[in-house]
């Protein structure tokens, strides 16, 4: 929404002072601004200029050479590398000497070997309108050599570009603005009442309205308008239009623009003859009923749409949203239906939405115009069209849908002061309320009072829309900070402390955190070797993230695939992410996991790392089974086990799947469901003091079927060895002909201690033989010699 | 037989000629050993007459105590240029390392992420967390956005395929967390909720389909808008440092009134947007079963990612989503 100043004094004279405190106070009041403009100031050194000849630069075929007369008669050359104007126009000429708005000094210089005496202007240049490619055409008649802004009649001005929120249908009107700033200053604010001299025959005898959907038609208010002229609109009207960014067209839609720009309220004029008998209506659209707009579109409607028909039930209107094409304005309209409604704002947003036209007045309703400024606008709109040759109807027809009704609340001062953290009396909240019209009256009991809501603000229906306003009219810097204590100790849950010890692991270990996103374009799982694809994204902007992760494997590859194809192999990542594997209720299950990606690693690397990770976090009996895993190198990957549960996954990629992934080097893989794992069993073992007696190691080496793990034999031996086996380590593995096909040497070290005292040769023997029973017997293998 | 001087001078004629403590080894033999002169001239004393082998004995004592010093000082001289060539021949360029153990790094926007939540867990908050796919209901209908209301629209929702039709959602923003906070917890409340958040964006320099909001929440009997700029600017001061202050401009979110916007003032006077803030609307404290006569309080969010950008240098929200190490490793 964009504002200028002098019309703002248009409400409220007395609103001055630098730009830029008025700029903040804007912005303290919740109209945010977005831009500042100083209007007119720039334009001195511009003249009205003629166009007296022009021809082709001997040296360039960008620029080419004008003769401007600048109002002495003389031939002044000009290099110009705009192409749009022809003899005899008249355009604004920058003369040499002028400072130009962005800085730049026009100055007496050659172009390409030509002289150029000054510089011809864009209407961009010179802050009116945003065409930058074209020399401004001005209108024909003006005097050469006046200033420009005498001419057009431009004063100094400033321009505020507000971003207004859902919540304040007032602030779409330079008048709400007005409003609110001259509240907030103290300064007088009023409305003039505008005067309409009417003449002829009744505006009730010659239109008609009769509405029957009553919900979104709160109010239809029809003026009629004859002697409109058809040229354009006066030139201080087409200058503001101008300014707040709305081009002008011609009187009529010049008009109904400035009055929606000003009072806030959209209005619509038809050509009276186009419409039989002036009878008008309103009512839910049929579905698929068809309607050609003003933009010349066709529309196909549904029942959620309101439209505005004629007497044969056509629509000639499409509600709240924009005109239809039948009944517009043209050069032969001589007679006008002055059309301004209170539509239901959800209808409004709902049909705006749906079809994407977002209209000046679209923007409006759908915050809720104010239905009781229609009278005022279609009489402000008679008023301006008189001054250039319309005369009005007596009357106006004034049909009633469903009103919004008045709404007064009831305001306790208390909870004012205690939800602002303030400590205003009733008589001040009232004092901040009054000025922007919302009026209170004190009830019986002289504690509470009431306010009635204004009908320019539909947004405010509580008590505590009221509060809002009182801070803000109050002003929320004015505010006393304080800081609430609580009582509560600040920590993090276990989950949050764990999460970051195993980041510090991480880390330490030399991976770092990646973050690749968790969108999966179709077939990106099926690519890693996982199966079916997971939660669809319904309405994505592109297709590569369209699908939710059921892993972190997707995207740690391609980030492995990345470096690999900038030249650096062996990267070691890992990420903490939601996951969505499927499954749920209410909502999809949602997990968390952990994931490693260790390139150019083989798969025992990921089990050093989980038993690195399952230690650090005090894992009750971690374990990993080998297993075939999907997407995993099928000799090459196993289960994660948690005190005996699964919790997830690690091994190799599947060579098949780096292939897909142009990934040359091995890569471990772990990837563990983090919630399943930090709810397992944890804690330590109970402490036992370290004895102060010498332990006694000895080595035991078995041939091993295949099929046995490692762990197997590792975890036989700790059961065999009892109490006095302090720890059992693999140190040794190798496989030879004499050992034969599927059979594999492990050699680990026993250490044996007792807590009491120093173990002789026959207790030392005795544990050797049990442990060597155990595995022996249990696993099909035999001891070496 | 040798006069004693000169075994003396003889021995220290030797012991400097040797130049390694083996030498040495074989001059000590030489000069004090069995078969040293020294010693056949101790076994010649017997031969004398006591007055004379008093005399004698007295001045080859002094003589094997002064053979005995010089060979013990040369031996240290030996010795201690023996330990300084062997440390010379030792001697290594620091810088000479081949091997590069990998440092791991946290990601820009996890550091971010922790180093907020230390400030607020310092403040006595505790840290809520909620999922990434939300329903409708907990992203806008407890937070008083009414079906078909066009403050929706405000939010560019990605919907997903679960359950009916715009049901479920990628959640658009944090606040989802305050609803399930207060319907979970009685209040007094103080939280802070992290969390990735999703809107339909094309990816450019300032936009990124995915994002990280931290959002906070306070419920007491008497929380009010100046408790929110305090908290506000208590938070500032903490996390930004001195210098920097804050303000509260009005603004309007559905689930907040009084709303604003809260922007950060730095030292050089220049300002940054931050985010939104306002006291919790009653709507949304009914949708979660919490009586706001009984009950006041605020609620405030911003961006992570961007925090994370001004803090490092960084120009482009892309940047942090390309898992390049060159980028990953400098922060």
């Amino acid at each position: 929404m964009k504002v200028l100043l002098s019309w703002l004094r248009d409400f409220a004279p007395d609103i001055d002072g630098d730009p830029e405190d008025l700029s903040e106070t804007l912005s303290n009041l919740g109209l945010a601004v977005e831009d500042l403009v100083h209007i007119g100031q720039s334009l001195e050194g511009i003249v009205v200029a003629e166009v007296l000849a022009t021809r082709p630069h001997p040296d360039a075929d960008r620029i080419q050479l004008v003769d401007v007369d600048a109002g002495d008669g003389e031939a002044l050359q000009v290099c110009c590398g705009a192409f749009n104007m022809a003899v005899g126009d008249r355009v604004p000429l920058a003369v040499v000497g002028t400072t130009m708005p962005n800085g730049m000094e026009i100055a007496r210089r050659k172009m390409r070997g030509q002289w150029s005496n000054g510089m011809l202007c864009s209407g961009a240049e010179i802050g009116m309108g945003d065409d930058h490619e074209g020399i401004l055409i001005l209108e024909q008649g003006l005097s050469l050599g006046v200033p420009l802004s005498e001419a057009l009649g431009i004063h100094p001005d400033v321009l505020f570009d507000l971003e207004v929120n859902p919540n304040r249908p007032d602030a779409m009107s330079v008048m709400g603005v007005a409003r609110d700033l001259a509240a907030r200053l103290g300064v007088p604010f009023s409305v003039a009442a505008p005067k309409v001299g009417e003449t002829g025959q009744s505006a009730t005898d010659r239109a008609s309205v009769s509405i029957s959907a009553l919900d979104l038609c709160g109010r239809f208010g029809v003026r009629v308008l004859d002697n409109v002229p058809s040229g354009p609109s006066p030139r201080w009207m087409a200058n503001r239009l101008l300014a707040v960014g709305q081009r002008p067209i011609n009187a009529v839609v010049d008009l109904s623009n400035y009055v929606m720009f000003e009072l806030g309220q959209p209005n619509h004029t038809y050509d009276l003859d186009l419409v039989p008998g002036g009878e008008l209506g309103v009512r839910m659209a049929r579905s698929g009923e068809q309607m050609t707009t003003l933009d010349g579109v066709e529309r196909t409607l549904t029942e959620a749409d309101g439209v505005i028909v004629n007497r044969d039930d056509e629509a000639v209107g499409l509600a709240g949203v924009m005109g239809g094409a039948s009944t517009e304005i043209s050069v032969e309209t001589r007679s006008v239906l002055l059309e301004a409604a209170w539509w239901d704002p959800m209808t409004i947003a709902r049909t705006a939405r749906r079809l994407g036209l977002r209209s000046e007045a679209s923007a409006r309703f759908e915050r809720g115009a104010d239905p009781d400024i229609i009278p005022m606008a279609l009489d402000r709109f008679a008023e301006l069209a008189a001054a250039i040759g319309s005369t009005t109807a007596p009357g106006m027809v004034d049909a009633a849908g469903n009103r919004p009704e008045s709404i007064t609340v009831r305001v306790r001062p208390p909870r004012v002061n205690s939800i602002l953290g303030t400590d205003l009396s009733a008589d001040e909240m009232a004092s901040l309320l009054e000025p922007i019209g919302f009026a209170c009256n004190s009830d019986s009991d002289g504690q509470d009072f009431d306010v009635t809501i204004p009908s320019w603000r539909l947004d405010s229906a509580t008590e505590i829309d009221v509060i809002e306003e009182v801070g803000r009219l109050h002003g929320y810097s004015r505010i006393a900070r304080t800081v609430p204590v609580t009582e509560q100790a600040g920590v993090l849950t276990s989950r949050q402390q764990d999460r970051r010890r195993i980041q510090a692991l991480l880390t330490g270990m030399g991976i770092t955190e990646a973050m690749p996103l968790p969108f999966l374009a179709p077939g990106d799982l099926a690519r890693a070797g996982l199966g079916d694809d997971g939660i669809t994204v319904t309405n994505p902007l592109v297709a590569e993230e369209s699908i939710m992760r059921t892993s972190l494997r997707p995207g740690l590859l391609k980030a492995v695939a990345y470096n690999a194809a900038r030249r650096t192999t062996g990267v070691s990542l890992f990420e903490i992410g939601r996951v969505n594997p499927g499954g749920g209720g209410d909502l999809p299950d949602e997990q968390e996991h952990l994931a490693v990606i260790l390139a150019g690693q083989e798969a025992t690397a990921a089990t050093t790392l989980w038993r690195r990770l399952a230690r650090h976090l005090a894992v009750a009996n971690p374990g990993v089974v080998n297993a075939m895993v999907d997407g995993l190198h099928p000799g090459r990957s196993g289960q994660v086990l948690a005190d005996g549960q699964p919790v997830g996954a690690l091994g190799e990629i599947d060579p098949q799947v780096l292939d897909a992934y142009e990934i040359g080097e091995r890569v471990a893989w772990l990837e563990v469901d983090l919630g399943a794992l930090l709810d397992a069993d944890r804690g330590l073992a109970p402490y036992r003091a370290p004895s102060r007696y010498p332990s006694s190691d000895v080595d035991l080496a078995f041939a091993v079927p295949d099929e046995v793990s490692a762990d197997e034999i590792a975890a036989t031996i700790a059961q065999a060895g009892g109490e006095l086996l302090a720890s059992v380590a693999l140190f040794d593995v190798f496989r030879s002909d004499q050992l034969g096909e599927g059979r594999r040497s492990l050699a680990y070290t026993l250490r044996f201690e007792a807590a009491d005292r120093t173990l002789n040769d026959a207790e030392v023997a005795a544990a050797r033989q049990s442990c060597i029973e155990a595995v022996t017997t249990t696993h099909n293998a035999t001891l070496r010699g | 037989m040798a006069e004693p001087e000169l075994l003396v001078v003889e021995a220290r004629r030797q012991a400097a000629a040797a130049t390694t403590l083996e030498e040495l080894g074989a001059v000590r033999t030489a000069v004090s050993g069995k078969r040293s002169p020294l010693v056949a001239a101790r076994k010649a004393l017997g031969g004398l007459e006591p007055e004379a082998r008093r005399e004698a004995g007295q001045a080859l004592n002094a003589a094997k105590s002064a053979i005995d010093d010089i060979l013990s000082a040369r031996e240290a001289e030996l010795a201690a240029a023996a330990r300084a060539e062997k440390l010379a021949a030792e001697r290594l360029d620091l810088t000479e390392v081949t091997d590069r153990p990998a440092d791991g790094h946290l990601h820009v926007i996890t550091q971010t992420w922790q180093d907020l939540e230390d400030v607020f867990v310092g403040m006595g908050y505790r840290v809520a967390e909620g999922p990434e796919i939300e329903s409708e209901w907990y992203n806008f209908g407890a937070l008083n956005f009414p079906l078909g209301h066009p403050a929706r629209d405000m939010y560019d929702t990605l919907y997903v395929g679960y359950g009916e039709p715009g049901s479920t959602l990628l959640r658009t923003h944090t606040s989802p967390v305050q609803a399930r906070v207060m319907e979970n917890q009685e209040p007094p409340i103080y939280v802070v909720a992290p969390g990735r958040c999703f809107r339909q964006d094309t990816a450019d320099a300032t936009h990124m389909p995915v994002f990280h909001q931290i959002e906070g929440l306070v419920v007491d009997r008497n929380t009010s808008l100046g408790d929110l700029a305090g908290t506000i600017e208590a938070f500032t001061a903490a996390y930004f440092g001195p210098g920097f202050t804050s303000r509260l401009r009005p603004s309007y979110f559905p689930f907040t009134e009084p709303s604003a916007e809260f922007d950060i003032q730095r030292p050089d006077g220049t300002w940054l947007e931050l985010g939104g803030c306002g006291m919790v609307h009653p709507n949304v404290f009914e949708a979660c079963g919490i009586d706001p006569e009984q009950w006041q309080g605020f609620a405030f969010g911003f961006g992570i990612d961007r925090l994370a950008l001004i803090r490092f240098g960084i120009d482009d929200l892309r940047e942090l989503w390309t898992n390049d190490i060159r980028f990953l490793e400098q922060f």
